[in-house]
């Protein structure tokens, strides 16, 4: 998944649903090498909330026994596109917990390639995504097992979630394993809010978006629990939700 | 308190109209307790859906007025405001949301409508324990995730925990009494009293069965059928209808 400096086209799977025109603006992205070392445990958390185009190219090793935590709250970009290529060596842990809030004509897209080439790492990724008006949220995520790489334990958990009939969600986890005994989940959903579960809110006195917002907060806090910073990602995302309620 | 006049309802299923009320007058007075009973599918559900707005339950002709409030002019969430409240027959799950978070937000959203000052973080506290205390509902159940896994006695006692601190003026129960055990009926039935019976408030209580009764005893008894109320009478008609089935008595 190496991004040249020659611009990708629709053909090219990890850029199907790019916003082209906008990701040439941004063109070349540039890479990001993160590298954890043996036995370290290390958090980042990426806030894109601009109001233009980005796109974010980062290249993770996770090192023997290390583990890392990876925090994403992608939203009001036109554009905003994360690409993550995370490398496990041995009893390595990587964990992703990632929210995409798309409104108007937004397209938003989180690529992951997730690669267990040792034995007994573990990967954790959770995404949720809300999309109102005319916006595009998509997660292509692949997990690839290598030979040997016995004990993998890798999860994948897609939900997204439709506030309008003309938002769109492209989801796709992909499962590449060759090796045996491994645990590999994944799980993907896309559908709207519970009208059931709207009006019982309402009955008690609480105003539509409100309802909408009180329950879109719960939607996507998963991504978040247990950051380090979860408490700072919660209200960034609560008051991004405001906004596309 | 509340004056329904003629009220015409259909509900819209899978795309198709179909009428369910068909001229259905009541008048509640404060400080009265009314019981409405009938056979399935009579309309008892569709009268408390069609009261409390929800989507789909739509008013074909007719009034209903609460303290002189056109219910059917305002939304859901202000017919709450207005002093309703609708215990559902089967409360919904929502996951994620914890009974606090939700139930602050509503309280303090009615407030704000009606103009009156935001409870604080511990006055809300206060009120919800108190409630709580009074419906036998351990503390920690309202942390948890609304209605996620609590039993159907449980998500009864709840729903009375939610009237409790949203202090209503008129109370609309759709069979809060199914589901429950004999104990948590008879809890149940105390705090309707506790919280209801008082003179400024007024229940209607929805319910195929006498026993919920027996606790909180109705003024007035009607039977609904065929989306219209047959006959009314005093708490001596339910007893009358338990013996002797709806058909012999409507």
């Amino acid at each position: 998944m190496s991004e040249l400096a020659l611009l990708p086209t629709r053909k090219d799977e990890a850029f199907r649903y790019t916003d082209l025109d906008a990701l040439a603006g941004v063109w070349p992205v540039a890479r990001e090498d993160i590298l954890v070392p043996s036995g370290q445990i290390t958090s980042l958390s990426l806030v894109e909330q601009g109001e233009s185009a980005v796109a974010r190219h980062l290249v993770i090793e996770i090192e023997a026994d290390a583990a890392f935590d990876l925090r994403i709250l992608n939203t009001g970009n036109m554009f905003g596109r994360i690409a993550v290529e995370v490398k496990l060596g041995e009893r390595a842990a990587f964990t992703l917990g990632a929210v995409q809030l798309g409104a108007a004509g937004e397209t938003l897209e989180i690529v992951t390639q997730v690669s267990h080439e040792a034995p007994d790492a573990t990967s954790r990724q959770v995404v949720r995504s809300v999309l109102g008006s005319h916006a595009t949220g998509t997660y292509l995520g692949k997990v690839a097992v290598a030979r040997g790489a016995v004990g993998t334990d890798a999860g994948q958990s897609v939900r997204a979630m439709l506030l309008d009939r003309t938002a769109t969600a492209n989801a796709k986890p992909e499962l590449e394993i060759y090796a045996d005994d491994v645990k590999c989940a994944h799980g993907c959903a896309v559908g709207e809010l519970d009208a059931m579960g709207l009006f019982y809110l309402q009955s008690r006195g609480i105003p539509p978006a409100q309802a909408r917002r009180l329950m879109l907060q719960a939607f996507v806090a998963e991504a978040f629990a247990g950051a380090p910073e979860e408490e700072r990602l919660q209200v960034l995302a609560l008051a991004a939700l405001e906004q596309i309620v | 308190m509340l004056h329904i006049d003629n009220l015409q309802a259909m509900v819209t299923a899978s795309g198709a109209d179909k009428p369910i009320l068909k001229g259905l007058s009541l008048t509640i007075k404060a400080g009265e307790i009314h019981a409405i009973m009938g056979p399935n599918g009579a309309g008892k559900s569709t009268l408390g859906y069609t009261l409390g707005g929800r989507p789909g339950y739509t008013v074909t002709g007719g009034s209903a007025v609460l303290d002189g409030e056109d219910l059917f002019a305002l939304e859901p969430w202000e017919r709450a405001a207005a002093g309703l409240f609708l215990g559902f027959q089967y409360p919904v799950e929502i996951p994620g949301v914890s009974f606090v978070q939700f139930l602050r937000e509503a309280a303090n959203a009615q407030r704000t409508r009606r103009g009156e000052p935001a409870l604080s973080g511990g006055e809300f506290l206060k009120l919800a324990r108190e409630k709580a205390a009074l419906l036998k509902l351990d503390m920690d159940m309202l942390k948890r995730p609304v209605n996620v896994g609590f039993s159907g006695g449980e998500k009864k006692r709840a729903e009375m925990v939610q009237m409790g601190i949203l202090d209503p003026k008129l109370a609309v129960l759709d069979e809060t009494d199914s589901g429950l055990d004999i104990d948590a009926l008879r809890i149940v039935g105390e705090g309707i009293n506790a919280i209801m019976r008082k003179p400024g408030k007024a229940v209607l209580l929805i319910t195929h069965y006498q026993r919920l009764l027996d606790y909180v005893k109705p003024d007035f008894v009607h039977v609904l059928a065929g989306g219209r109320i047959v006959k009314s009478g005093g708490p001596e008609l339910a007893l009358e209808l338990e013996e002797q089935g709806y058909e012999a008595v409507a």
